[in-house]
């Protein structure tokens, strides 16, 4: 592996940021605004409810961290798409780079952008609302390992769909964020959820964070063994989502859709 | 003459029917070759299978030595390619759009190689303007500089002078003859004009339904098959291949 060839990804897609502050707005725009919403919200929460429970610290830093987990996948298919939108496939898959280059060039592309996100929210969100990640302590590390990998791990199926059912299938993307958040509890505990649920939640390694995040608030502790079940989980769905991607990038070798995804666009 | 590309009884299906059946050819170093025939004669089918982005059914590709089904990206470091059918991001300038791909081909000196290839492909102007919005000229020079960023062994030219006004088309072919008379590296052109490929290639493959149907010299192929330019053999490969095979 040559990472000076993932470098060519990441040179591409800072080039573009840094020429488009539209490209930039874009990236954390949403984080931004829902820290406001949440933060206001959990404001007036923490006025009516009983005194006890911390609305900030419950609300404000889950939405902070599923934002984040957003981030990363959304941010990893953001990289992904600008060849796409630049019918720029044959260029790239003709040449040199191998799958394995390509795929760390735009995981990377993810991690700068989600974790300057993060530092841009923690930084509003102390400024703002007096909330600082220091609540939850070192907690708050694998919690972000967590949903980090996992990020990563949907980040690199989505491009894997949209390489497989062509570009109109990017509008099945931006949704899967919001899909997974009911069965994670980013807002309640999991027990609130009907058993199906559960029980779905329980293969979703954002789960083990949230609910963690709430042992943090109210026992001051966090489950290590379900915190080492969900970074295994992930990591686990991260070598899934890249032997799917390497699937279908040779099932389009074999058909010529990297070829006709570029001559197809062009006629 | 060393060979840079060797293609042995390369083949192609979709659904059942052959878009590529059982071609053989080669390109020498310093050579130009150019691959003709009418529309879905499997021209472009073979120039994808050549640069890597589309798997063959059987057959093998070896370029400058190196097996492409064994070792794709050694091999696809040894080519590179211009088409009027994929543009380079019209997003990026001209020095962003060549130093991306230079590292992707991980070109040595990146810098100054970009530094000639801008200079020698008069560019200079438009060093930093985005590639889409220069004019198609420009933006062929561009692509040209972009495959000349690795000094490949072997060129694939897929109709690099289409849409191209005739001055810009003669400055194109003129680079293109340039490079390979530097005798370093071979050419693979398909084009359609019939002109161009009479005054450029070295030697030209007929190719019609998925086969090699002739092969030779471009000044004197015509005659050899009873025509009077190499238009006419052209019309007659496409409209009929038949009674050529048998000529």
């Amino acid at each position: 592996m040559k990472l000076r060839r993932s470098y060519a990804i990441i040179y591409r897609y800072f080039s573009l940021l840094r020429s488009s502050p539209d490209r930039l707005i874009g990236l954390y725009i949403w984080m931004l605004i829902d820290m406001v919403l949440w933060g206001f919200l959990s404001t007036y929460l923490d006025r009516i409810v009983p005194a006890g429970f911390n609305a900030i610290s419950a609300f404000l830093g889950a939405v902070l961290l599923m934002n984040f987990f957003s981030r990363v996948m959304l941010n990893i298919n953001m990289a992904f798409f600008e060849d796409m939108w630049a019918r720029n496939f044959l260029n790239l898959f003709a040449s040199p780079m191998r799958i394995s280059e390509y795929l760390v060039g735009l995981i990377c592309c993810g991690i700068v952008t989600s974790t300057l996100g993060l530092a841009i929210a923690f930084g509003a969100s102390s400024l703002l609302f007096g909330f600082s990640p220091l609540t939850y302590g070192l907690a708050i590390l694998p919690f972000l390992a967590i949903l980090f990998l996992f990020g990563i791990a949907l980040g690199i199926l989505g491009c894997a769909i949209v390489l497989a059912r062509g570009p109109s299938s990017e509008w099945f993307i931006w949704p899967i964020p919001a899909v997974i958040s009911p069965f994670v509890g980013v807002y309640y505990p999991i027990d609130t959820l009907p058993h199906w649920m559960q029980a779905v939640s329980t293969i979703l390694p954002p789960r083990y964070v949230f609910e963690g995040l709430r042992g943090v608030l109210h026992q001051q502790s966090s489950n290590i063994a379900e915190l080492s079940l969900g970074i295994c989980l992930a990591i686990g769905y991260i070598l899934l989502a890249s032997a799917i991607f390497l699937r279908v990038y040779r099932k389009a070798m074999r058909t010529g859709l990297i070829a006709r995804y570029s001559a197809e666009n062009a006629n | 003459m060393s060979t840079v590309l060797t293609v042995t009884n390369l083949s192609k299906s979709y659904h059942g029917k052959a878009a590529v059946g059982g071609v053989s050819f080669a390109v020498a170093r310093g050579e130009i070759v150019g691959l003709l025939g009418p529309n879905g004669a499997g021209k472009t089918t073979s120039i994808n299978m050549v640069l890597g982005v589309l798997a063959p059914d059987s057959g093998s590709i070896v370029i400058d030595g190196i097996d492409l089904a064994t070792s794709p990206a050694t091999a696809r470091g040894r080519t590179n390619f211009a088409a009027v059918y994929a543009p380079l991001p019209g997003n990026l300038t001209v020095a962003q759009n060549l130093r991306m791909f230079g590292l992707m081909y991980d070109v040595p000196n990146l810098t100054n190689r970009i530094a000639a290839l801008i200079v020698e492909y008069e560019l200079t102007a438009y060093r930093h303007t985005k590639c889409g919005l220069l004019s198609s000229g420009e933006q062929t020079r561009v692509a040209l500089a972009k495959a000349m960023l690795n000094d490949p062994p072997l060129l694939l030219l897929d109709e690099p002078t289409a849409s191209l006004d005739p001055a810009t088309a003669r400055d194109v072919r003129r680079h293109i003859r340039a490079t390979a008379s530097r005798g370093t590296g071979g050419v693979l052109w398909t084009s359609h004009n019939m002109a161009e490929v009479e005054e450029v290639c070295d030697r030209v493959l007929f190719m019609s339904h998925g086969e090699v149907l002739l092969q030779g010299n471009p000044k004197t192929l015509p005659a050899e098959h009873g025509k009077s330019s190499l238009e006419e053999l052209f019309i007659a490969v496409a409209r009929e291949p038949l009674t050529l095979e048998t000529a």
